[in-house]
């Protein structure tokens, strides 16, 4: 077996991203995720990448767009008020249909909130990026190895499909350690991209990156063509792991840190004899409606865990056909369910409702 | 007889700017700049949100449409994608570049961004229907200051010139303009330094135009380029505001 070495997640991610071809990186300092800035400053100069300290999340964003528009791996990485000043840049790449890997270390808000860790982003991540119709593919690890293959794969994608991938971890995910095994990472190599605008070099016509179409017909039609390839996304990208879901009874819908401590408390539930599983999405878009649709079919409940006000239950209840009712364990504003806590929700949930 | 030839860095396209705009003149001198240059094949054009937005369509060289105000740092993004070989302009309005974009503009020129940036003043929003602009002088009558811009109430214009010209950064900085042939010969020699500078690896050029919106100033275009004399050029004096190398030489 290759060699493990101890990373924090941030670390992970930059160096996944390395690995994976990146050698541009836009960024501006943010509290919990500077430790890839960190990270990119030092190893971009040695192997002849770029890391640039922009003026703001706006300038990062937009160098992003020129590096992609030019046919370049590029990435960028900030934490939720930054990421909303990246809204006008995530909906220029959708219209351009330009790729790009773009970070969130969520932190608690909304404003500017706190420093510790939250997913109340998933909105914003999963609907609402930007103005427009667009989306984006959206990637939720839940241990430092995952930071670094979905750092991978969702290059990948967005090479694939033409549009910006974003890895949404948050404050937890981003500052914990683990061991994570680098050398097995694959990697594909950047597909051809005709459509850069890096030169003519005289030998074709002008390539143009746009995202201006004036006659309402013919944006509709390129509405349709990204909305063609989204829905081949849906049928062919979506990520989830399932855990002790055969013969569940109630079933835990969670990513990220909060799958992590659900996990502990599915175990102590069993131990107890409770038949509780869990679905976690690994992408939170497109979203496994599958799991979650056959599932309520045998589960008397489902439980959504989240570290915000409750957002991802809307798609939990939205792929459940709310079938059967689907209820809320949640800590906001950066406090982090316990065990026990979700522990507490599972017993309620198996004594149908009560404690 | 010399027939007026198109410069190969210009499509076939027409242009949709109104009769008497100056932008088509610019647009044609930084044409000829990249012909003569020879530089058109790895020559990557910025434009801009305003009027000339879809100058994408203009220029043969390959071309990126920015967000309002962020052309500098979409530049930034493609020079530095391969420094060597990519000519990287951006051509941006007064709205674009010293209002929205206004911090993408002065971190570009701080950082003396290898780039050229074709600045046109006509002081005020052409595209979107003639409202004030950063650069409208005291007094002028816009859609947003129809009384006249009072700048008691709204602050005085931007001189972008002189004000990057305080920066340690930035390579180059002219001001200059197209209203009669001798300044348009003046325009052409600056937009060529301008990117033989970047050719040349010496950083960040930028040249201010004075142009003219006769639609939007509300008259013909003879007197358009009779008020860049008498309004604009007095507030906005033209010449060289740094010139880094040039400077050097003297010293030297
Ligand atoms: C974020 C954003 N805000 C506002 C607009 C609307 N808008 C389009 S062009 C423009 C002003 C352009 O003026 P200027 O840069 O001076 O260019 P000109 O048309 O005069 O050449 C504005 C405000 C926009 N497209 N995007
Ligand atoms: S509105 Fe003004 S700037 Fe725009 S094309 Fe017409 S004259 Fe030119
Ligand atoms: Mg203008």
């Amino acid at each position: 077996m290759a060699d493990k070495v101890l990373m924090k997640g941030n670390e992970a991610i930059a160096e996944a991203a390395i690995i994976a071809g990146c050698r541009h990186y836009f960024g501006y300092p943010i509290t919990p995720q500077t430790e890839i800035a960190a990270y990119m400053a030092k190893r971009m100069p040695k192997i002849g990448g770029c890391f640039l300290q922009a003026e703001s999340e706006i300038a990062a964003i937009n160098m992003v767009y020129g590096v992609a528009s030019a046919g370049l791996r590029v990435m960028t990485s900030s934490s939720s008020p930054g990421i909303s000043l990246k809204g006008e840049g995530l909906s220029y790449l959708a219209g351009s249909d330009l790729p790009s890997l773009v970070v969130n270390v969520q932190r608690g808000g909304p404003g500017l909130g706190g420093i510790q860790p939250s997913q109340s982003d998933y909105f914003q991540a999963t609907r609402a990026g930007g103005h427009g119709d667009f989306r984006m593919i959206v990637l939720a690890p839940a241990s430092v190895q995952e930071m670094a293959e979905l750092t991978v794969k969702g290059f990948e994608l967005a090479d694939k499909y033409r549009m910006t991938s974003m890895l949404l971890a948050d404050g937890t995910m981003g500052q914990m350690m683990e061991p994570v095994e680098l050398a097995s990472l694959k990697v594909n190599a950047a597909p051809e991209k005709p459509w850069a605008t890096n030169g003519t070099k005289m030998q074709r016509a002008h390539n143009i990156t746009n995202s201006l179409s004036l006659v309402p017909e013919e944006l509709e039609q390129l509405n349709f063509a990204r909305y063609e390839r989204y829905a081949e996304i849906e049928a062919n990208e979506t990520m989830y792991e399932e855990y002790l879901m055969d013969d569940a009874d109630i079933c835990i819908a969670a990513f990220g840190i909060a799958a992590r401590v659900s996990r502990n408390a599915v175990d102590e539930a069993r131990r107890q004899g409770i038949k509780v599983g869990m679905i976690r999405p690994i992408t939170l878009w497109p979203f496994p409606t599958a799991p979650f649709k056959a599932a309520a079919d045998h589960v008397k409940s489902f439980i959504s865990v989240e570290l915000s006000m409750g957002q991802m239950i809307e798609d939990v209840k939205l792929a459940s056909e709310c079938r059967v009712p689907v209820t809320l364990c949640n800590r906001a504003g950066g406090m982090i369910p316990t065990p026990e806590q979700v522990l507490d929700a599972i017993v309620k949930a198996n004594n149908g409702g009560e404690r | 007889m010399v027939v007026f030839e198109k410069p190969h860095a210009l499509t076939d396209a027409p242009f949709h700017y109104c009769p008497g705009c100056t932008h088509g003149i610019v647009h044609r001198l930084v044409a000829e700049v990249i012909d003569e240059l020879g530089i058109e094949g790895r020559t990557i054009g910025i434009a801009p949100v305003g009027c000339s937005v879809m100058a994408y369509n203009y220029f043969n060289c390959d071309m990126i449409e920015a967000a309002h105000g962020r052309a500098p740092a979409v530049a930034t993004g493609v020079k530095r994608a391969d420094p060597e070989n990519h000519i990287v302009f951006t051509y941006q309005g007064d709205g674009d570049l010293a209002s929205i974009g206004m911090a993408e503009t002065v971190h570009s020129a701080a950082r003396n961004e290898n780039i050229t940036v074709i600045f046109i003043n006509n002081a005020i929003y052409g595209m979107t229907g003639g409202q004030m602009a950063p650069t409208s002088l005291p007094g002028q009558i816009t859609q947003t200051s129809p009384y006249g811009r009072d700048v008691n109430h709204c602050g005085y214009p931007v001189k972008v010139c002189e004000m990057l010209s305080e920066l340690d950064g930035p390579e180059y900085l002219e001001r200059v303009t197209v209203n009669s042939v001798k300044n348009i010969k003046n325009a052409k020699k600056a937009i060529l330094k301008a990117f033989k500078n970047q050719v040349e690896g010496k950083g960040f050029s930028l040249v201010e135009v004075l142009s003219t919106c006769p639609t939007n100033w509300g008259m013909t275009p003879a007197d358009a380029l009779k008020w860049v004399d008498e309004k604009m050029i007095p507030y906005y004096p033209l010449g060289v505001y740094k010139d880094r190398s040039a400077a050097k030489e003297v010293e030297a």
